[in-house]
């Protein structure tokens, strides 16, 4: 399956949530925001949706800022 | 108690505290220990999936401080808007520092495209704290779209210049319904002390700790300045004149005339 995350193409077996992919990064879910297909998703949503092939993914954190 | 008053919520702090550019987590959590502040900025920003970094948020004590996440990057209206219910998503309080600054090389805020996000974040229930430019004019207009502060630059971002925009500051300061956070360019103690002796309510800085040999010890400093000018204010500041005034007496002393 072929999902865009940040920008960047990457092909990812399937099936797979949203959850798992983030776990299969090594990423802390409550800690990263989801825009899917430019939808915003609340953390409690991520268990609950499949991805699709295509589909467009932000995945975005708090850094330190002024 | 002298309180600052944000959209019915009270702090102990005029002090508002930026996140950004500290050597380290460790530097930085010392500087908001020391700072006093109640209320830290952050930003956010896509992960590097390759990379994933430590956590920010995993050094911020979230029951001390009140996180509010600004849309730095957003180059308009839309992508400002964005960021902010991103941010909202993530588990914030409806809480938004506004920032659209389209231009990388002087970082000034776009006063349209902030007036335009600030009416709809308003719309959709956020808390909208605007960095603007000192500019009385947007300042209405952005108090009519019903924004909680506002938040005049008193230099460019990051120049620790000073508060350069102080006549318009001054204007924005006596015609504001709201709170005045001078925010950016801010350099030193005696600039806090500075805006807050001119009656701004309260000074956002972040540069100007992270990016010194000490940023523990500044914060302090900075501390220290806000609540020195915050007491000047108020016990208010004598007149200037032009000519002498003698403070002690000259007269009927060894000469008769």
């Amino acid at each position: 399956m072929h999902l865009s995350i940040n920008g960047q193409s990457r092909e990812f077996p399937e099936p797979l949530t949203v959850l798992q992919l983030l776990v299969f990064l090594e990423l802390i879910p409550e800690r990263i925001v989801v825009e899917l297909n430019r939808e915003i998703l609340t953390a409690d949503r991520y268990a609950g949706i499949s991805l699709q092939t295509g589909d467009k993914l932000e995945l975005i954190e708090f850094v330190g800022g002024g | 108690m002298d309180n600052l008053i944000i959209a019915g919520r009270s702090f102990n702090s005029r002090l508002l505290v930026g996140t950004g550019k500290f050597a380290s987590n460790q530097a930085m959590v010392a500087a908001l220990e020391n700072s006093g502040a109640e209320i830290v900025t952050v930003a956010l920003r896509r992960v590097d999936i390759d990379n994933p970094a430590d956590s920010l948020l995993s050094h911020i004590d979230r029951k001390r401080y009140l996180l509010l996440p600004n849309t730095s990057g957003a180059r308009d209206a839309e992508e400002a808007v964005r960021l902010a219910r991103m941010a909202r998503a993530a588990g914030c309080e409806p809480w938004i520092k506004l920032e659209v600054t389209p231009d990388p090389y002087y970082l000034l805020p776009d006063p349209i495209e902030t007036l335009k996000a600030a009416e709809i974040l308003v719309k959709d229930g956020f808390v909208v704290l605007p960095y603007m430019p000192a500019d009385p004019v947007l300042a209405r207009h952005l108090e009519e779209a019903g924004v909680a502060t506002l938040m005049p630059l008193g230099a460019p971002i990051g120049t620790n210049r000073g508060v350069r925009t102080r006549d318009l500051i001054a204007i924005i300061i006596e015609q504001a319904t709201l709170p005045v956070v001078v925010d950016a360019g801010l350099g030193a103690p005696s600039h806090a002390a500075e805006a807050m002796e001119m009656g701004a309510d309260a000074v956002l800085v972040n540069t100007a700790l992270a990016d010194t040999p000490d940023p523990a010890a500044m914060a302090r400093a900075f501390c220290k300045g806000v609540e020195a000018g915050r007491e000047a204010y108020l016990a208010g500041l004598g007149p200037q004149r032009q000519k002498a005034q003698a403070s002690s007496p000259l007269t009927g002393f060894l000469r008769n005339n």
